[in-house]
């Protein structure tokens, strides 16, 4: 664990380098925030303070930027992170019966992540795609026309997918 | 025809057109200078546009929206301080529309501020009020939902309550771009919209100095000091201790103020004789330590200069400057001189020398502070400055809350029949008076350190180079075989800048005075509010408040720290010496790292 959080941490200050290298900083602090989340999965305190120090930026200013835009997350978030579309073409075709089903299957509330750190719950007001409705995300990915029936299949899917990697890394090192 | 009918309607006449150009007013012509923004050029023609978010020594925000005003050609009304004026601009600023538009604006901010005004500690002397009050605001209109947010009490300084706040920001681009801290900012969006230091926390573990420099320029009551009023009341009717208050140089050049006066009167003997009244037993005069800090400073300085240790050595009286430091720059922690400021030295001689004297136990001792400054009540509960745990300070006050409680006990300041300080701590040089203001502190240091060091008196003793107010200050002051380079700062940002410089060329450098406030001790946090025509950080007012000081220095006979007799025999008979043994265990401190959230522990 330690490792994992040493080569995020490495990884992120090579992108602040390199930022910094190439002058205008001050104007990159929102890719170098998209950056932050993509690796730590959220805006982390320790980004916070790496961006502040190598930038030569004040926190409060950052931490304004952070909490002004809705996309930048101050929890940890799972490494699936499901968005359901509750707009309105999705909510008329039933995407709260979706919201519901996904709640009772991974046993978490909205914006909650659970305790292996693999789902998280959102909710998102139309992701553009009212054709397909209802629809959600699972990170980049779109699924479409959803039933409850599609929805125990998919997470099913991934679970069995982690646990096949899991295993398979398991017998790589044994 | 059309344009010399203009012309004869020009009543601002300038000789050069190159830099002018004619704008119409309410169906007036004026030619003003091409590069002020409307409200600029509407100033001076006469016409006073309301306002809150502008202040004219920060940076235009356009936030609070209410200095619109109208031109013609333009889909909308136009915020007078952003807009720049042009070549026949048509502007209208009182129409009924605008007024109505205005008034709409304002009613929408003050539905979400808490009615308390006959509560609030602005005390009548509020922006947002007055406002309202011009723009004529009769009832309301709009009943919405209202924030709800904790008042932060944590800071032993700086109170911030959110519900209050009308997010102007002025005291953002205060603390970013005159005191560079950057403790808080805006947070969140919309409704929830806040001005907060970083990851929310506390203001007294945030980076904030509480120098309280926001304080004064906060249109409302969202950012005040913490009131220790109540408390000292109640130790006032406390008869087993002997109540003992000391007032700082820049409080009574300004307290005059918060009781109608105009700026620039001495009320040293009133205040004293109304801190008598509310219940103090002695007032000694903080000019006195000050006095006994140049003794110490100033050997210290010259100490350092001929061991050649640290230099620059930096002053060491400004406790939102010393958590500055302490902060950002801990590598300059041995650059500060070691010195306790001008109160804890009092406080430590009160519980020390002057207990032993008068026989009496330290804890049976209640010591005041009426400072200028509210970085002093955090500095009063530093715990490098306690004695067996003990606080040296017991209470501090801001002017403004002095002011507020002669005032609430009943005591008319200015009919007071003058008195004056009480002996043993009550004399004091005017070298020590001119504390208050930027550059005293060096013109103090160096008109004992020369004379020490050079062995002879100096017949002109006013460092004219030292004063005034612009922001880095620098002179040279030939000291027999010794050419000693001195700078004066004043506001952190400017601080920065020094340090810079320091970093770049550490021998430029030997001496460096440096106060948090812009203008010194005269404008702390604690000042009363300004008021009238003048707005906070208003230079003129600055200099009215100092030449207060420079006029009290220039009456007194003796002008030099170390001919204060009452500073003579303070060492004749307790310490001895400047930076003997026991002046280093009672009149000075250390300082250490700090990493409140926001900084990063790497610094």
């Amino acid at each position: 664990m330690e490792n994992i959080n040493n080569n995020k941490k490495e990884e992120f200050i090579k992108f602040l380098e390199e930022k910094r290298e190439k002058g205008y900083y001050n104007s990159a602090l929102m890719s170098i925030l998209h950056k932050a989340q993509e690796i730590y999965g959220y805006i982390s305190p320790e980004a916070i303070e790496e961006i502040s120090v190598r930038l030569g930026m004040p926190t409060a200013k950052i931490w304004g930027i952070v909490t002004f835009y809705h996309y930048f997350t101050l929890k940890p978030r799972g490494k699936y992170v499901i968005s359901v579309c509750l707009g309105t073409a999705c909510y008329v075709k039933g995407s709260k019966r979706i919201l519901n089903k996904l709640k009772e299957i991974l046993n978490i509330e909205l914006n909650q992540t659970t305790p292996d750190g693999l789902f998280t719950i959102e909710a998102k007001y139309c992701l553009g795609c009212c054709g397909l409705a209802p629809v959600m995300m699972i990170n980049n990915k779109v699924y479409e026309k959803l039933t409850t029936k599609k929805i125990t299949e998919i997470i099913e899917n991934i679970k069995f997918n982690e646990e096949k990697t899991k295993t398979s890394k398991e017998l790589v090192l044994n | 025809m059309e344009n010399k009918k203009n012309l004869n309607n020009i009543v601002v006449d300038f000789r050069s057109t190159e830099d002018f150009v004619t704008i119409n007013v309410n169906n007036k012509d004026y030619k003003v200078n091409k590069n002020k923004t409307i409200m600029q050029a509407l100033d001076e023609i006469g016409y006073h546009i309301p306002r809150l978010c502008y202040h004219p020594k920060l940076s235009i925000e356009g936030a609070c929206r209410l200095c619109i005003v109208e031109v013609e050609g333009m889909p909308n009304y136009v915020t007078s301080c952003t807009a720049k004026v042009s070549e026949g601009m048509k502007i209208k600023t009182n129409t009924a529309e605008l007024r109505r538009a205005r008034r709409d604006i304002l009613e929408l901010l003050l539905d979400n501020h808490p009615v308390d005004c006959n509560t609030c500690e602005r005390d009548g002397n509020c922006e947002l009020q007055k406002i309202a009050r011009s723009v004529g605001i009769k009832m309301r209109h709009f009943e919405g939902e209202k924030r709800n947010y904790n008042v932060d009490l944590s800071s032993p300084a700086i109170t911030r309550d959110p519900n209050k706040c009308i997010l102007c920001g002025r005291c953002v681009r205060l603390c970013s771009e005159i005191q560079g801290v950057n403790a808080i900012d805006f947070a969140n969006r919309g409704f929830d919209s806040t001005v907060m230091t970083a990851y929310n926390s506390p203001i007294n573990s945030s980076v904030c100095i509480t120098c309280g420099q926001c304080i004064n320029v906060c249109p409302t009551a969202a950012l005040s000091e913490k009131y220790y009023t109540v408390e000292l009341f109640k130790e006032l009717s406390n008869y087993k201790k002997i109540k003992i208050a000391q007032i700082a140089p820049a409080v009574r050049a300004a307290i005059g103020e918060a009781f109608g006066l105009e700026p620039g009167h001495n009320l040293e003997k009133q205040t004293v004789a109304a801190l008598k009244k509310l219940g103090f037993d002695l007032v000694f005069d903080t000019q006195f330590s000050a006095d006994l800090t140049i003794m110490e400073e100033g050997y210290e300085f010259l100490e350092r200069i001929t061991n050649n240790s640290v230099l620059p050595m930096i002053t060491s009286c400004s406790p939102a400057w010393i958590k500055f430091v302490e902060q950002f720059y801990p590598e300059f922690i041995p650059n500060i001189s070691t010195c306790k400021s001008p109160m804890s030295m009092m406080s430590s001689v009160l519980k020390t020398y002057y207990a032993k004297k008068r026989g009496i136990n330290p804890q049976d001792i209640l010591s005041v502070a009426i400072m200028p400054c509210t970085a002093k009540k955090y500095e009063a509960q530093r715990d490098e400055l306690k004695i067996d745990g003990n606080r040296l300070t017991d209470i501090v006050v801001t002017t403004r809350e002095i002011a507020w409680m002669i005032k609430s006990a009943g005591i008319d300041l200015l009919k007071t029949e003058p008195e004056e300080f009480d002996n043993m701590f009550g004399f004091s040089s005017g070298a020590a008076t001119i504390f208050g203001v930027t550059g005293g502190v060096m013109e103090a240091a160096l008109r004992t350190a020369y004379e020490l060091y050079v062995g002879e008196t100096i017949i002109d003793i006013e460092f004219n180079e030292l004063r005034g107010f612009k922001g880095i200050k620098e002179a040279t002051i030939k000291m027999g075989d010794k050419t000693v380079n001195v700078a004066v700062v004043h506001g952190i940002s400017n601080a920065h800048k020094i340090l810079k410089i320091v970093k770049e060329e550490p021998s430029r450098y030997h001496f460096i005075e440096v106060m948090s406030c812009p203008g010194g001790c005269i404008n702390g946090g604690g000042q009363p509010y300004a008021s009238g025509e003048y707005t906070a950080l208003d230079e003129e007012l600055l200099r009215k408040r100092a030449s207060v000081l420079y006029k009290i220095d220039r009456a007194k006979t003796v002008r030099r720290s170390h001919e204060n007799p009452e500073i003579q025999r303070i060492y004749k008979e307790f310490f001895g010496r400047p930076l003997s043994h026991k002046s280093h265990e009672i009149l000075h401190t250390s300082y250490f790292k700090k990493y409140p959230q926001g900084v990063y522990k790497k610094y």
